[in-house]
């Protein structure tokens, strides 16, 4: 702390000044922020989406707008969410930011591809932006043959076009994730050694180099049946339909991985630093990411139970969907032993990850509703299936996502956020997204269909609960978007490592200098050391007494 | 309304099982939530930071705790499997002895078409206690049959014929809801079950203008379409005789057997080439039967399947004594 004070230190936000500085950046770390606006116009564009359904919702019948308006609004809701926010949220702004820092490298393996895969992001927004603003698209966000090839007339195509362009930067991301882990660790950095952060942001690369290829082709034989014709899915002209939902969920299905492993690398991190303590079962918890990366390929026939496909697909669709539930169990049982004689400090971070486990489960738990196909067959295309995935997408993926900027923020910005206020928000959004979703498991299991425009008149309650929770959740997200702007100027300057946590990331300034670190560390412990790892107890071994002195 | 229900009347055979389940699995989830939650608590507040120099003894982990919550949680989990597999196959596994109604969906209404040949639309009359099997086809695109009263739900895709089955055990008017987004009136696309009792359904069967069976109505357009001056039932015909055809195995060219369901009737109609039965063109009348794409509606379709099916030989049970195997969807089991 004894730095000079009287000079500004040459970081990477104040080494350079200007637009030119930051459109052509080659720092992962200024690219990371050039993703983080981006992808938070979407999340306020998606959000912006959610208000307008929820509003129209209210009521049974419908008034607030049209019903053709109503399925556009919740296609883009989707479609931005999906594809604009959660699929590159974490890994595009936290994992652009801090894999190289944490893994002890200069930058990510090709810093121009990570900016370029910046700039295909933004390609792929324009075309989809302007799909939505030349009357948008109807289709909902999963495109199902043979309406979004022969019935409907709104910018499928032209939507099409901006996911299929986005995917390409996912996949450059992936590749430079799975580049840079492999051959730029620093020295004594092993595998075993690295933050679990950067285990799931591997096991998610890997889904997205493997798995967004597939969500292309797919896209493009949507194309070709819709410009030319040619008779892919359509049965009228002798395409099957049933194939897009295969080919759609290979890909859509391991994407929700996509989602959540980030968030619970991040979750890992923001556990493992506020209870100080290293992450109990560590390699269990490395590996049941992997696993889930594996076992996501495999699973996308539970979402066609009732689709007509074979029994017996559906049968070993349901087997491996319970199967691949069993690592994220494992993750969460880990987690929680990770507090047993900790020390808990219950700054915002932590009250978003255990915002996170708590939803999370509860998002998780109601995905065996869903994986046993007899149950699957009342609650698939209802309201059950929205409260499931949003607890997964939004208690999970979001808390871990705001956790995440609260305690990177110092790091990234060189400032303290608020505290009071930015514990505050989290309880207004924890309390705002319950109130929202969970009474959408009552309506799915009363049977409420999804996307539906007007309902009959005995779901109105929980419909309008569901909408005042989501008023409360919408002021819920606006608080930290304010308080981390002021902060951006005037919050608090913070000592480099404000938390005192052991990440390599902490141990260069904060905000770092371009090069990240002065000189290149060489790593001599291991993950989440915190204190002597001869004292280390190893828990229902011999290990304590042994240890004991 | 003054009280919030959990779930919707249980109006069907399949709705107490499905309900059976789903409460096991709520007790089941809330038993674990309660333990996860309530251990992240305890330790949260008893492990609480106490000053800002607390330096927790590390833990590496344990690998019997591990294999202990990955193993009950799996074997608890392929409990939940095999019941809810087993439900699962009881629903999409069609019953032999069901009465039939033709479901034709389109943007954005449910059409009904009784054997008797009754028509409804957006509302279906049943009989209580009586097993019902829906065979459902589109004449646009995805659409999905949801009665949540009866817990069951099938989608109704274009090209081909699904099915679905129930038995009301209670009488009354259920919701019936289209599942599938299907485009602007989706939500728009729902409609009622009538469950009554048998001699109220005979009743209303009885009623009405009667335009006769959907087998008579398919021997109408049988005869308009010409289709009677190939298919002769004398055997004479250039194409193949259909008396007694339907659940039968018809030998194909090529050596290949299929087993005349009425998926084989509707590609044979749509798509005559793609399936030929073995010895045609006859030598003696070379000629090969043109599509009727286009030409016939689904719903047409429909009546000239029932046609078919009815054209029965005096003796045709024992002329025809294969057994089609149960296809997985139901489509192909014989009438008796």
């Amino acid at each position: 702390m004894e730095a000079i004070v009287d000079q500004p230190r040459v970081h990477y936000i104040n080494k350079e000044y200007g637009v030119k500085s930051w459109l052509l950046t080659v720092d992962h770390k200024r690219i990371a922020l050039l993703y983080l606006a981006s992808v938070t116009l979407f999340f306020f564009l998606g959000g912006a989406f959610a208000v307008a359904l929820r509003l129209e919702l209210m009521t049974p019948q419908g008034d607030l707008m049209q019903a053709e308006t109503y399925n556009r609004m919740f296609t883009m809701h989707g479609v931005v969410m999906v594809f604009f926010f959660l699929i590159p949220g974490i890994p595009a702004v936290l994992g652009n930011f801090l894999v190289p820092l944490m893994i002890g490298a200069r930058d990510l393996a090709f810093p121009r591809l990570n900016l370029l895969s910046w700039y295909i992001y933004n390609v792929g927004a324009i075309f989809t932006l302007y799909a939505i603003i030349s009357g948008g698209v109807d289709t909902g966000w999963t495109f199902y043959t043979p309406y979004s090839t022969t019935y409907s007339s709104s910018n499928v195509l032209l939507t099409g076009i901006g996911i299929f362009i986005t995917g390409f930067s996912s996949i450059l991301t992936g590749l430079n994730f799975i580049v840079t882990i492999h051959t730029m660790r620093a020295p004594g950095m092993t595998w075993f050694r690295l933050p679990l952060f950067i285990w799931s942001h591997y096991a998610t690369s890997l889904i997205m180099i493997l798995g967004t290829p597939v969500v292309a082709i797919t896209v493009l034989l949507l194309a070709l049946e819709r410009i030319a014709r040619v008779g892919i899915f359509d049965p009228a002209l002798g395409g099957d339909p049933i194939l897009f939902q295969h080919l759609f969920w290979f890909y859509s299905h391991p994407a929700v991985y996509i989602m959540v492993l980030p968030a619970m690398g991040v979750v890992s991190e923001l556990i493992a630093n506020f209870a100080r303590k290293n992450i109990f079962g560590y390699k269990f918890v490395a590996f049941a990411s992997m696993a889930i990366a594996v076992f996501g390929f495999l699973v996308w026939g539970h979402h066609m139970f009732t689709s007509s496909q074979s029994v017996y697909a559906g049968m070993i669709f349901s087997f491996l969907s319970f199967a691949v539930a069993i690592p994220s169990a494992v993750k969460v049982f880990n987690w929680t032993a990770t507090l047993y004689k900790s020390s808990i400090s219950y700054s915002t971070p932590l009250l978003y990850a255990l915002g996170f486990i708590g939803l999370f489960t509860i998002g998780g738990m109601t995905g065996l509703f869903l994986a046993a196909a007899g149950l699957d067959i009342h609650v698939h295309d209802t309201y059950f299936v929205v409260a499931h995935f949003h607890y997964v997408m939004v208690g999970g993926t979001l808390m871990a996502y705001m956790g995440g900027l609260h305690y990177w923020w110092p790091k990234i910005t060189g400032r303290m956020y608020p505290e009071g206020w930015a514990k505050f928000s989290a309880l207004i959004i924890f309390v705002g997204f319950n109130l929202t979703f969970f009474p959408q498991f009552i309506l799915g299991y009363q049977g409420m269909p999804r996307r539906y425009y007007a309902y009959p008149p005995e779901f109105q309650v929980l419909n309008v609960m569901s909408t005042a929770g989501a008023s409360i959740l919408g002021f819920g997200v606006l608080f930290p978007m304010v308080y981390f702007v002021w902060s951006m100027r005037y919050g608090k300057v913070p000592a480099d490592n404000p938390w005192g946590a052991f990440g390599l990331e902490w141990q260069t300034s904060s905000p770092p200098p371009t090069e990240n670190f002065k000189q290149t560390p060489v790593v001599t412990w291991e993950a989440y050391e915190f204190s002597p790892r001869d004292k280390m107890e190893i828990l229902g071994l011999r290990g304590v007494e042994e240890t004991k002195v | 309304m003054q009280t919030l229900p959990m779930m919707p009347e249980q109006a069907s055979t399949a709705a107490s099982e499905v309900d059976a389940l789903y409460i096991f699995l709520v007790a089941l989830t809330t038993v674990f939530a309660i333990l996860i939650a309530g251990a992240i608590v305890y330790f949260a507040v008893k492990y609480r930071r106490r000053s800002p120099q607390d330096l927790p003894r590390p833990i590496e982990g344990a690998l019997k705790l591990e294999i202990f919550w990955s193993v009950i949680p799996f074997i608890i989990s392929m409990g939940i499997f095999a019941w809810g597999t087993s439900i699962y196959f009881k629903q999409y596994r069609m019953p032999a002895e069901a009465m039939e109604i033709y479901v034709v969906g389109k943007q954005w209404m449910w059409k009904f078409q009784h054997i008797e040949g009754q028509r409804e639309i957006n509302e279906l009359h049943i009989p209580l206690g009586r097993k019902v099997k829906l065979t459902m086809t589109t004449e646009d695109v995805i659409h999905s049959l949801y009665i949540p009263a009866f817990r069951v739900k099938t989608d109704v895709v274009p090209g081909k014929y699904t099915s679905l089955w129930f038995e009301a055990t209670k009488a009354g008017r259920y919701h019936l809801f289209c599942a599938e987004y299907c485009g602007t009136n989706h939500s728009g696309m729902i409609g009622w079950i009538e469950v009554m009792e048998p001699p109220d359904y005979q009743a209303w069967l009885a009623g009405g203008k009667q335009e006769g069976s959907l087998a008579q109505a398919g021997e109408k357009l049988f005869q308009s379409l010409a289709c009677a001056n190939c298919h002769k039932s004398d055997q004479a015909g250039k194409g193949p005789a259909l008396d007694d055809l339907f659940g039968s195995v018809v030998a194909l060219q090529g050596g290949q057997t299929v087993t005349a369901d009425v998926e084989y009737i509707r590609e044979s109609i749509l798509n005559p080439q793609a399936k030929i039965v073995a010895g045609f063109p006859r030598p003696q009348m070379p000629a090969s039967m043109p599509t009727f794409q286009g030409l016939v509606t689904e719903e047409q379709m429909l009546q000239l399947i029932e046609y078919i099916k009815s054209l029965k030989t005096k003796q045709g049970a024992s002329a025809q004594p294969t057994q089609p195997q149960a296809s997985e969807t139901g489509a192909g089991k014989p009438q008796k």
